[in-house]
C-alpha cells in the first residue's frame, strides 16, 4: 500500500500503456470472432449457392443426368421430399426425446439421492459418446428385431391414425428399416444433450421459488409444475432445439437404418417411404457425376435453411415471454 | 379460525448438529408474536419448523411436538403438504412466481388444491386478496403484469396477499422487512396489525423497533457460544420483554450491549 502511494506517477503510466495494448488486442481479438462467423456463414451459404445453381437452373431436364432424380422431376421437386422426410424424422424424434429427458433431467435435479443423481448423469452422457455409426448397427441389428411386434401391434390397433398405417396388405415392414426405427435411434442419440442442458436449468431454479412453492402447500410434483418448469421454459425449448439441430443434420445412423423412398408419406411403420437429405447425400456423393453432386448441394442448402429457421423459430419463443422468464 | 400453537420440547436439527434445543413455547390465536435475537441464534430454523419446511432441507429433523389446536404437526399421518396449506409463508426476500402474472400468483396456492373456481369467484378472491395485503390500489390497472415487475415493497406485499388467499389459520414471517425501504416497511408493519384480527402471526425481526411496535408477544433467543444450540431464553408480554425483562441476557440483547 505505501510503495504505490510514494511512486505513483511512474506506477501508473506503465502500468496504463501494458493495460492499454492488452486492451487493444483483445477488443480485435473479440471482434475478429465474430467477424469471422459471419464470414464463415456466409462464404457457406454463398458456396452452396454458387454449387447448386446449375441443378436448380437445369430444371426437369436433370433427371436424365442424375439417377436418383426421378424421369420428369427437377431439383426443386425433390427436395420437398426430401425436407419433408427430414423434418418428419426430426420431429418425431423430438417428441420422443424431449419428455424422456426431462424426466430424466428432472430426477436427477429433484427426485434422486445425490450418488445417484451423479451415477445417472454420467451415463446419461455416456450416450453421447457413442459414435452414430454404432447407433446405425445397433438400430438395424438389435432395435429394428425387437421393434417389428410392437410396430404389428401398433398397425393392427392404431392403424387408424394415419401415421400408424399399415402397408397395402395391412401389416408394418419387416424387417422396420422404417422412418420410427430411424427416429427412435435419433431420439437415443439427442437424449444426452437435452438431459445436459435441462439439468444444468433445472439445478439453477432459486431455492426461493422452490420454497415458495413448498410454503404454499405444492407436493414435489407440483412445486416442479409452479417453479421448476415455468423457470426451466426457455432453457427446455434450447435444448430441444440443439437436439433438433442434431437430429437434422444426422447421417450415419439414418443412412443405415432407414429403407429410403421419396414419397410425402406420414407412414412411420411402413418401409420406402422417406427418407433424409443428410442420408441422401452421404448415400449419393460417392458415385455422383458433376451435376449430380450440384443436385445434392442444392439439397444440402434446402437443409441449412431449414436450421436456420428453426434456430430462430426457437429464439423468437424463447423472446416473447421474455417479462415473465425470471430474469428480471 | 385461528388457533393456539404449542411447541413442547422441541429439539431441531441439521443433520447431527443441534440447532435449536427445548423450545417449549405457547402462542395465543389472532395475536403477534415476534421472535428476536442475534444472527445463528435459531429463530428462523424455528420457525420454519412450524409449518414443516425445515425438513425441506437435507438432513433437517425435528424432534418434540409442534401442535396446532392439540394436533400435533409431526404426527405419523400428519401430510406436510396439508400443515403448510394451513401455515402460510413470508420469507425474507419477495419471491413472487417470475413466470405468473400478479394474478396468477395470488391465486397460485388456491390452484394447488385443485379446486377449480370461476372466473368471476377468482376475479373476487384477487381482490379480495390484494386489497388485504393492502395493495389493490396500486396493482389493479396491471393484474396481467408479471409480479417480478412491481418494488420490492410491493413484491413482499404480493407474497403476503397470496399467503392469505389460502385462508391459513397461522401467517409465518421470516424477516419479511429485511430486504426493504423505511417506507415499504411502515406499509409491512401496517398490513400486520390489520392481519391479527383474522390470523395468528409470528414474525422473525432483526429490528427490534419492529419488535416493539407490531407484536403483542416476543420471545428472545439465545446461543451461549458459536457450535451451541440456540435456546430460546424467555417470553414474555412485548411490553414487559422491552421494560423489565426477568433474564439479564435479554436485558442486555436489547439494550445493545452484545448482539
Amino acid at each position: 500500500m505505501t510503495t504505490s502511494v510514494s511512486a505513483p506517477a511512474a506506477l501508473a503510466s506503465a502500468k496504463r500503456r501494458t493495460g492499454r495494448g492488452l486492451d487493444r488486442g483483445f477488443r480485435y481479438l473479440a471482434v475478429g470472432s465474430g467477424v469471422l462467423i459471419v464470414a464463415v456463414l456466409a462464404s457457406v451459404a454463398v458456396f452452396l449457392l454458387i454449387r447448386a445453381w446449375p441443378a436448380l437452373r437445369a430444371g426437369e431436364s436433370i433427371s436424365s443426368e442424375v439417377g436418383w432424380i426421378p424421369a420428369g422431376s427437377s431439383v426443386l421437386s425433390v427436395i420437398g421430399p426430401l425436407v419433408f422426410g427430414t423434418v418428419l424424422a426430426a420431429i418425431v424424434a423430438l417428441v420422443i426425446a424431449v419428455p424422456v429427458a426431462v424426466g430424466i433431467a428432472l430426477f436427477i435435479s429433484h427426485y434422486a439421492p445425490r450418488r445417484i443423481a451423479n451415477a445417472l448423469g454420467y451415463m446419461v452422457d455416456l450416450l453421447a459418446a457413442i459414435p452414430s455409426v454404432v447407433y446405425g448397427l445397433w438400430g438395424v441389428m438389435v432395435l429394428a428385431p425387437m421393434l417389428h411386434p410392437i410396430f404389428q401391434w401398433m398397425v393392427k390397433w392404431l392403424g387408424w391414425i394415419p401415421l400408424f398405417a399399415g402397408d397395402s396388405a395391412g401389416n408394418a415392414s419387416n424387417p422396420p428399416r422404417v422412418l420410427m426405427t430411424a427416429a427412435l435411434v435419433l431420439a437415443v442419440m439427442i437424449l444426452p444433450i437435452i438431459t445436459a442442458v435441462c439439468r444444468e436449468v433445472f439445478l439453477t431454479t432459486p431455492p426461493l421459488h422452490e420454497e415458495a412453492a413448498l410454503a404454499l402447500g405444492a407436493t414435489r410434483w407440483e412445486m416442479i409444475r409452479m417453479a421448476v418448469l415455468p423457470y426451466g421454459r426457455s432453457g427446455i425449448i434450447s435444448a430441444a432445439m440443439l437436439g433438433l439441430g442434431r437430429a437434422l443434420g444426422e447421417t450415419m445412423a439414418v443412412l443405415m437404418v432407414l429403407s429410403p423412398g421419396l414419397a410425402y408419406s406420414f407412414k412411420l411403420l411402413v418401409a420406402s417411404q422417406q427418407q433424409t437429405i443428410a442420408a441422401n447425400i452421404a448415400a449419393k456423393f460417392n458415385d455422383a457425376t458433376e451435376m449430380g453432386v450440384s443436385a445434392l448441394i442444392a439439397t444440402g442448402l434446402a437443409l441449412f435453411v431449414i436450421t436456420m429457421a428453426v434456430n430462430m423459430v426457437a429464439r423468437g419463443i424463447v423472446a416473447r415471454r421474455k417479462d415473465f422468464s425470471g430474469a428480471n | 379460525m385461528s388457533q393456539r400453537i404449542e411447541t413442547k420440547d422441541l429439539n431441531i436439527y441439521y443433520g447431527s448438529f443441534r440447532a435449536v434445543a427445548d423450545v417449549t413455547m405457547s402462542i395465543e390465536p389472532r395475536s403477534v408474536t415476534a421472535l428476536i435475537g442475534p444472527s445463528g441464534c435459531g429463530k428462523s430454523t424455528f420457525l420454519r419448523t412450524l409449518n414443516r419446511m425445515h425438513e425441506v432441507i437435507p438432513g433437517g429433523r425435528v424432534e418434540g411436538t409442534v401442535a396446532i389446536d392439540g394436533v400435533d404437526l409431526y404426527g405419523p399421518d400428519v401430510d406436510p403438504v396439508a400443515v403448510r396449506r394451513q401455515v402460510g409463508m413470508v420469507f425474507q426476500r419477495p419471491n413472487p412466481f417470475p413466470t405468473m402474472s400478479i394474478a396468477e400468483n395470488v391465486l397460485a396456492g388456491v390452484r394447488l388444491n385443485n379446486r377449480r373456481i370461476s372466473k368471476s369467484d377468482a376475479a373476487d378472491l384477487v381482490e379480495r386478496s390484494l386489497r388485504g395485503a393492502n395493495l389493490w390500489k396500486e396493482v389493479k390497472d396491471r393484474l396481467d403484469r408479471p409480479g417480478s415487475g412491481l418494488s420490492g415493497g410491493q413484491q413482499q406485499r404480493l407474497c403476503i396477499a397470496r399467503a392469505i388467499a389460502v385462508e391459513p389459520q397461522v401467517l409465518l414471517m421470516d424477516e419479511p422487512c429485511s430486504a426493504l425501504d423505511p417506507i415499504s416497511t411502515l406499509a409491512i408493519e401496517d398490513l400486520i396489525a390489520d392481519l391479527k384480527s383474522r390470523y395468528t402471526i409470528i414474525i422473525v425481526t432483526h429490528n427490534m423497533q419492529q419488535a416493539a411496535r407490531v407484536s403483542d408477544r416476543t420471545g428472545f433467543f439465545n446461543l451461549e457460544e458459536a457450535g451451541e444450540p440456540g435456546r430460546l431464553v424467555e417470553i414474555d408480554d412485548t411490553s414487559t420483554i422491552f421494560s423489565a425483562p426477568r433474564e439479564q441476557a435479554t436485558e442486555d440483547y436489547i439494550s445493545g450491549r452484545f448482539g
